[in-house]
């Protein structure tokens, strides 16, 4: 009989796409125990939020927004969130993966004295009680494993969780007030400093992804080969961590262990070796294709589809193709 | 200005497909893989090192500035730290432990502990381990201490009178800057080593630094022979306990094997026909 805690992400005000993958984890850990769980909305927008909240089936919707908690900053938040979880009898606090899940979920964890299952692919609730299986090693070990404290913590992989529909009806809300801690006031917010928009959809959210490594030789290859074939299939555009490393795009496309995890219906790799840690991040993609002129690449033992090719010659032919099949429908 | 930068060794992490699973699943056996610094432990090194030096020198630690390198291991793992004195790193600290008696909570609650008797200014540290990838310790270390912190740094800047320094975080969509009230705690991110990510009140603005971690020099090397090394049983620190339980280990399921094609208007045909995803 799990009580759990989804706690929100919202983003500018607004909220964030990922918040759906932490309500499939309560509806599933929810549903294994017959538990309940409800959602924490807080910062600024919170309120706005509510409402589209409160039609995902939770018990209730709680509501945090005042000035001190308007931009994101862990030590003002996490005093909050974990007075909401202890006050609340929550046995689960859980929070989708992304850079504000991985920063605030441990934060919490350590004011309630809970253990933390950290970015977990699955959720299992035999007998009513649950276990985690989480990647490990770059993805080449899977670990099952328990919390052993009686709240606990889970920070959920967007990429293993799919985005939760609503349900329908409308929960009901409620304030909540805003707690304090020394620290809250040692950390001063100066500025979110926002990458270029781009059209495309995010990379943890597109049916499609083509990344491009660093075979592409400059942030022009990116620009002229690559992206043409991005916008052929409607895709959000990735890279390896060489190319991110090399400056050819910024580092918020770096698809890996280190970067975002991605697992799209199809993954196109245009001249990435394939390192280990690129590996992990795009492994579990329904269907690999991959581009390399080196023929013992790693990249072709991960890839349903291997052409081995000068991608200068090959991608642009490429995407005029899957633009042509596009057309076609 | 003194800097704690807490150390993992971790199994080549450019090798981690060749781990093992023991029969039965009871744990990963990293048998046979070289043991090396979790990389961003060395970005935090390489960090800590460019905020205490004048970069056009960096063979001077500044006046009154050290850095000083912890880690929780086996007798071996003092390598680790000698590596990271080597970089240039002033003396190091080992808990002699099993790396299978840890977890994040554990780990934090422990460098508390070293926290309270070194009393730096700043702890830098990696973000994650690449093996065990849970990137939370220095999230929790923060709240334990009750300081300010910052995750994901991939640029520090000191100010003048090194009471505080902006951190800018990388995150979705962005880069959030903070500012922080020393002491505190950073974690760091992969750009943390670009030419300009550290500036402090010494370097001169114009100084570029080359790009990543720094290699040490054979003199370095042996010079850090002579560097201070601390050893102390783990059980020292008076921090037990474990919050989380590994109950088994699998190898996750095969990729089944895949073909090669010819020529692009076979790959597009097989997408269409085979995959269906076009």
């Amino acid at each position: 009989m799990a009580k759990i805690l989804v706690v929100a992400e919202l983003g500018s005000g607004a909220l964030k796409k990922t918040t759906h993958s932490a309500i499939t984890f309560a509806r599933t850990a929810a549903q294994g125990t017959g538990g309940s769980f409800d959602i924490l909305a807080i910062g600024r927008g919170a309120e706005v939020a509510a409402s589209v909240l409160g039609t995902f089936g939770a018990g209730s919707v709680l509501i945090a927004e005042d000035p001190y908690v308007a931009d994101y900053v862990g030590e003002r938040y996490s005093p909050t969130v974990a007075s909401v979880a202890k006050s609340g009898g929550y046995d689960v606090v859980v929070i989708t993966a992304s850079a504000f899940g991985k920063d605030l979920g441990p934060r919490v964890a350590a004011r309630l004295e809970a253990g933390v299952a950290s970015d977990i692919a699955r959720v299992e609730t035999d007998g009513g009680k649950l276990s985690y299986k989480r990647p490990m090693y770059a993805g080449n070990a899977t670990a099952t494993m328990t919390v052993n404290t009686s709240i606990q913590v889970v920070t959920v992989r967007q990429a293993e969780f799919e985005a939760a529909a609503p349900s329908g009806g409308s929960s009901a809300q409620s304030k909540v007030g805003v707690e304090r801690q020394p620290s809250g006031d040692k950390v001063e917010f100066v500025a979110f400093e926002e990458s270029v928009k781009s059209a495309r959809p995010e990379l943890t959210e597109a049916s499609t992804v083509v990344s491009g490594g660093r075979a592409l030789k400059s942030a022009d290859g990116f620009k002229t080969v690559l992206e043409p074939l991005v916008d052929a299939f409607g895709a959000a555009m990735g890279a390896s961590r060489a190319a991110c490393d090399a400056g050819y795009v910024p580092n918020d496309l770096q698809v890996g262990q280190t970067g975002k995890v991605v697992a799209p219906k199809l993954y196109v790799a245009v001249g990435i070796s394939g390192a280990i840690q690129h590996l992990a991040g795009m492994k579990n993609s329904k269907v690999i294709v991959a581009i390399n002129k080196d023929p013992e690449a790693p990249i072709f033992q991960a890839a349903d589809y291997g052409l081995v090719a000068d991608l200068f010659k090959a991608v642009p032919e490429f995407a005029d193709a899957v633009k042509k099949a596009k057309a076609e429908g | 200005m003194k800097i704690l930068v807490p150390l993992k060794r971790t199994a080549d992490p450019d090798n981690a497909n060749k781990i093992k699973i023991a029969p039965g699943g009871a744990k990963v056996v990293t048998d046979g893989l070289e043991p090396k610094p979790n990389p961003f432990d060395e970005y935090a090194v390489e960090a800590a090192l460019r905020l205490t030096e004048n970069g056009t020198n960096p063979k001077a630690r500044l006046a009154g500035d050290s850095v000083v390198v912890a880690t929780f291991g086996p007798k071996e793992a003092s390598q680790t730290l000698r590596q990271a004195l080597a970089m240039g790193a002033d003396s190091g600290l080992l808990f002699e432990s099993t790396d299978d008696n840890l977890d994040g909570d554990l780990v934090a609650r422990a460098l508390a502990k070293v926290v309270e008797k070194e009393k730096p200014d700043l702890v830098v540290m990696g973000k994650q381990a690449v093996d065990g990838d849970s990137n939370q310790v220095g999230q929790i270390l923060a709240e334990r201490l009750g300081w300010p912190s910052a995750t994901f740094a991939m640029s520090i800047e000191l100010s003048q009178d090194k009471k505080s320094v902006i951190v800018g975080r990388e995150v979705d969509g962005g880069v959030i800057k903070l500012k922080l009230t020393l002491p505190a705690v950073i974690t760091v991110d992969l750009r943390i080593v670009s030419p300009k990510s550290i500036t402090n009140h010494v370097t001169p603005a114009t100084h570029n630094y080359q790009e990543g971690a720094r290699y040490a020099p054979l003199p370095m090397i042996m010079a850090a022979k002579k560097k201070p090394l601390a050893e102390a049983p783990f059980a020292s620190l008076g921090a037990d306990g474990l919050k989380t339980s590994y109950v088994k280990f699998e190898a996750p399921p095969a990729r089944k094997a895949g073909i090669k094609v010819k020529d692009v208007p076979e790959l597009v045909q097989r997408l269409r026909a085979e995959a269906k995803v076009l």
